[in-house]
């Protein structure tokens, strides 16, 4: 235990206390915490349509709630929580908090457009909450024309700009990160010498300024569509609705793998050090992550199995579904791997970080069930897709997030949080998580469609149980909300490396000093350089 | 659970077989991964007296071993479902054609002999049936979980699916693609009797038309006849004997006159237009809607070569 | 070079000396432009997909285009970029004053293609070209050539839209010369915006034959 220390006297928080210097400030740690703000705010709006939806499935007729409300609260959800929660959650949080300190840097390439992707992110955030204020829209977050186009009554135009705006904060912060691992590493920082975490973010931002652009045309089309009806999209004016779901899944399939490569880089950096242990298998990780990024560009089409494709587009797409999952699991298997002869303990962080491993594993495998074709025919579009997508991002990237959130608290903050109720919440969301989304599988393979308020009396009880799964997991995503609040008036104060951890940012005080190092770090030979006691060499 | 869904197509037991084996062998790799972890969390937990000498160093091998495994599970499972994949994807010839406009928020069914009836599916045991299905309006999606077979309705072409009915009962028709404020309430009931219960069924729909003698009042109606006919001055391309050859076309490509491109023709005349004729046919958009179309169609379809002449 | 150094008064951010931050500049805009070659792709993509299935109507379209107009515009923009290239060369020998001259050129050269790209927005709109509620062209092929004149106004519109931010980093760059930023050693920006200058010049070259050259082999 090591004895309460004095916060430094001058650290990046107690710099400057003015407003001013906070939404001017060109420090990359500062924009990590307003970011943080900010996706903790959408997650917690995105949650709340979710906790909506998840009461009114309690019962097969759909009371208290009518359909047109339904189908705007889960779109609400799904748009708040894809691009306003999991896409910038963690590389513009804990990516650009980290980042600068891992490679020895003082800051990330271009820091004024860093607060700019801030500013951004926020003005489309407030289109968006804007259309969602005044009645929201129902097309679900993947606007399928022509539906979307000509058909649904809602603020599309105002939800899409918001989201356009958006998207170019996306691509500023992508651009920042990539040209800061190439430009800014610190003498001795050899590709082979970074953190996993930044070969992951690196990937992240690749597929971040490649797919992203697409995105904002494909929206840019659908909004002018639905302005000037000339029949883009539009079949009866010779439109194709398909060019839209190819264009939209170009990017959206590519932007999953924008939400999980980070999370895989953070559970990367937490199972060596709460193993004691080297990672097994670096050179593998770091190319995995790199593989994903790249095979994730080629597999969208399993989005569109049943819209009419040819059946060698559907076996092509299968093909690369099958293989884009390879990577995942030589992570997974190394992961593992380091878990052996390790010298392992059990705090929150790598509670989390073994939760993310059992889940995603699932979620992944739940994946192959979806490129196979005959069986995506019958589970597509039903709660077997929900469950799937929830298991990756929920029980993948949001664990992933608490992780990080757990393991970097100390850095970030400078205080410890209250350990025992950290492991107790992170066993509440394991559970409630899973009792929450498993039930859904199953509801998938009997036939429930997904995006239905209405179903089949047959399906009651396993939602019922989805929905008790919902109460627990809210409960328990409060919780770390009050504990963490508590600890940064009443934890315990930490020191510049209370997990023992390697990397260049526990180097340096908790928190940080403006330009985050009071001397020079040592950049090591290796990364992960950790002795686990007990072995022979090493 | 699988009691639940009942395995009332040809395929539906194949699907649940690909579906079993990979939980299988999903199972087997996540059992294998839990294992792992538990294993390792209690055996190498901090303090535990179990040795730590001799920490691999090289990881090549073992890292090629678990990619190539995982490899070829995954090209097994890939392998398994193309093949009945490509079962499910080709409907068998001489199936019974049933045509379906699907429109928010209702399915319109409609048989050859022009028995109609909507959010419901009459078919007979035992054959091969093939639905071809049009939108009205908006995506729709077309599945029934007992056949496991689903097929998204797509605004501006025709779709298709197939199925073999295996067990007599009522199974749940779904719409599966949102499409608007009662998409939940798209549902229907898909009837499957026997022979000749079905063919009961259809002669106490009552008396009407067949598909294609209303396609071809409607083609007096709307005056198609004034080109296509045959004392027309127009210079309109022949109708008789056309479903189904290769149609060249004035772009210098060549087009199979299947049921989207006479629909095409009807609505976007200018998209096909046959090599020596001018784009001179109106469109009919906003005229004709989806089932009308879907005759007309059933029409020309009937209209057989002229003798002596070569199609 | 991760000491932290005294941070002189020309680095403009966590770079060890002005050649870091060139580099780090440069590789910066590579990067950006990579984005917006996916941006334009996009709706080239969705141009090669309706010119597939309707080429009469497209070719059709591309007919009632402004030929004349749009190849003037085009020699107009390479030449435009001759002189940005020229620009570059000389503050590289540290011609400060030529530079100005011929980012003056650039930029003179741009507001051309504006004001001529005005002139045929302005015909295409009396001849009832504009897509959505004042299109008046009729004829079998209306749908499609609305859908291709749908397309070109918004390709060459965000073109445009590129174009004119373009200009205005010329005119900025201009007014910092005048304040003495720019030597032989340090230009930084000046590349940055050439750069940026050729991109939008080469999307322009191919939006041309795809707008401009469909259809007039008939």
């Amino acid at each position: 235990m090591s004895p309460t220390r004095r916060a430094p006297r001058k650290n990046y928080l107690t710099e400057d206390f003015t407003l001013r210097s906070w939404f001017f400030t060109t420090d990359h740690k500062r924009i990590a915490l307003l970011y943080f703000a900010s996706i903790t705010m959408f997650f917690f709006i995105g949650g709340a349509a979710a906790a909506v939806i998840r009461y009114v499935l309690i019962h097969p007729d759909g009371a208290p709630v009518s359909a047109e409300i339904y189908n705007r609260l889960f779109t609400m959800h799904g748009i708040v929580m894809v691009w306003f929660f999991l896409v910038p959650a963690i590389p513009t949080t804990f990516g650009n908090f980290l980042l600068p300190m891992m490679i020895g840097a003082r800051d990330v390439a271009f820091p004024k457009l860093n607060l700019l992707s801030w500013y951004l992110f926020i003005i489309g955030g407030g289109f968006v909450l804007y259309a969602l204020f005044v009645g929201g829209l129902d097309t679900g977050w993947t606007f399928y024309a022509p539906y979307s186009s000509a058909y649904s009554s809602g603020h599309l135009i105002t939800a899409v700009t918001g989201i356009f705006i958006a998207g170019f904060s996306s691509i500023l912060t992508g651009l920042n990160f990539i040209i800061t691992i190439h430009r800014l590493r610190a003498p001795g920082m050899g590709w082979y010498n970074l953190p996993l975490f930044c070969w992951s973010l690196y990937s992240t931002s690749v597929i971040l300024i490649i797919a992203t652009p697409v995105l904002a045309m494909t929206l840019l089309l659908l909004a002018a569509e639905r302005l000037v009806h000339v029949g883009i999209f539009d079949p009866t004016l010779g439109g194709d609705p398909l060019l839209f779901q190819h264009l939209f899944w170009f990017y959206s399939h590519p932007a999953v793998y924008i939400m999980i490569l980070p999370g895989m880089g953070v559970v990367s950096e937490i199972i060596p050090c709460f193993s004691r242990k080297e990672i097994f298998g670096y050179k593998f990780i770091a190319w995995a992550s790199v593989s994903i990024a790249v095979v994730g560009f080629l597999v969208w089409g399993h989005h569109m199995f049943v819209s009419g494709m040819s059946m060698y587009a559907g076996l092509m797409f299968s093909f690369l579904s099958f293989a884009v999952a390879v990577p995942s699991a030589i992570k997974v298997f190394n992961w593992t791997a380091t878990l052996h002869k390790g010298s392992i303990t059990f705090d929150a962080p790598m509670l989390y970080a073994l939760g993310f491993i059992g889940l995603f594993t699932l979620g992944g495998l739940t994946g192959l069930f979806l490129a196979t074709l005959p069986v995506d025919v019958h589970v597509t579009q039903t709660y077997f897709i929900v469950a799937h997508f929830h298991y990756i991002m929920v029980g993948g990237m949001v664990t992933a997030f608490f992780a990080a959130l757990h393991f970097w608290w100390p850095k970030i903050t400078g205080r410890m949080y209250p350990e025992m109720w950290a492991r107790f919440a992170a066993v509440l969301i394991f559970c409630g998580f899973n009792l929450t989304f498993f039930p859904q599988f199953i509801l998938g393979y009997e036939g429930m469609p997904r995006r239905y308020h209405v179903y089949a009396e047959q399906y009651q009880m396993l939602n019922v149980f989805s929905s008790g799964g919902a109460g627990v997991l809210a409960v328990a995503y409060v919780l770390p909300l009050l504990y963490l609040g508590w600890s940064l008036i009443w934890g315990r104060r930490a020191g510049p490396n209370p997990w023992q951890a390697t990397g260049l940012e526990w180097q340096t005080p908790s928190p940080p000093p403006k330009d985050n190092f009071t001397r020079p770090p040592k950049v090591p030979k290796k990364p992960y350089a950790y002795v686990t006691p007990g072995a022979e060499h090493g | 659970m699988f009691n639940l869904l009942p395995q009332a197509g040809s395929l539906a037991h194949e699907v649940d077989n690909l579906f079993i084996g990979e939980l299988i062998i999903a199972g087997l790799m996540l059992g294998l991964v839990f294992a792992l972890l538990l294993v390792y969390c209690i055996k190498y937990r901090s303090g535990s007296g179990a040795s730590r000498a001799n920490q691999e160093e090289k990881s090549w091998v073992i890292e090629i071993g678990w990619t190539t495994a995982t490899l070829v599970a995954f090209i097994a499972l890939f392998f398994w479902g193309a093949d009945l994949y490509a079962r499910l994807y080709e409907a068998p010839p001489n199936t019974l054609d049933i045509f379906v406009v699907g429109k928010q928020w209702m399915w319109k069914v409609q048989h050859p002999d022009g028995q109609a009836e909507i959010d419901a599916l009459h078919v007979p045991v035992d054959r091969d049936i093939r639905v071809i299905m049009a939108s009205q309006d908006v995506i729709h999606s077309f599945y029934i979980p007992a056949f496991r077979i689903k097929r998204d309705v797509v605004p501006g072409r025709y779709e298709s699916l197939w199925f073999h009915p295996t067990e007599i009962g009522t199974y749940a028709l779904e719409c599966a693609e949102f499409c608007g404020t009662d998409h939940a309430r798209m549902t229907g009931d898909v009837v499957v009797m026997s022979q000749p219960d079905y063919e009961h069924w259809l002669a106490a729909q009552g008396p009407g038309d067949s598909l294609a003698a209303s396609g071809e009042k409607l083609f007096r109606s709307l005056g198609c006849g004034g080109c296509h006919g045959q004392g027309s001055n127009v210079h309109a391309p022949d109708l008789a004997g056309l479903y189904g050859k290769n149609v060249a076309l004035a772009d210098g490509g060549f087009a199979r006159a299947d049921n989207d491109f006479i629909r095409d023709a009807i609505l976007l005349p200018q998209k096909h237009v046959p090599a020596g004729y001018l784009p001179a046919m109106p469109s009919f958009a906003g005229q004709v809607d989806e089932s009308q179309i879907l005759a007309l169609i059933a029409y020309i379809k009937s209209l057989d070569a002229p003798r002596g002449k070569t199609p | 070079m991760a000491e932290p150094r005294v941070v002189t008064k020309e680095l403009a951010g966590p770079y060890a000396d002005l050649h870091h931050q060139k580099q780090t500049a440069n590789l910066g805009v590579w990067a950006f432009l990579s984005t917006e070659v996916l941006f334009f792709s996009a709706l080239l993509t969705a141009y090669s997909v309706y010119r597939f299935l309707y080429p009469q109507g497209f070719a059709e379209a591309g007919r009632h285009t402004e030929v004349l107009l749009g190849s003037i515009n085009t020699g107009v923009l390479l030449t435009s970029s001759l002189f940005m290239a020229l620009a570059v060369h000389a503050i590289e020998t540290g011609a400060r004053r030529l530079m100005m001259l011929f980012l003056l050129i650039t930029a003179l050269l741009g507001l051309a293609f504006l004001g001529i790209k005005g002139i045929e927005y302005s015909k295409e709109i009396g001849e009832g070209l504009l897509p959505g509620a004042f299109f008046t062209y009729s004829g079998p092929y209306a749908h499609t050539v609305e859908i291709f004149f749908f397309i070109y106004f918004l390709a060459t519109g965000i073109h445009a839209l590129h174009l004119s931010i373009g200009i205005g980093a010329l005119f900025f760059l201009i007014w910092r010369t005048r304040r003495g930023s720019f030597t032989a050693e340090y230009h930084a920006a000046v590349e940055g915006v050439g750069l940026y200058w050729h991109f939008v010049d080469a999307v322009w070259v191919f939006i041309y034959p795809l707008i401009y050259l469909v259809g007039r082999n008939t």
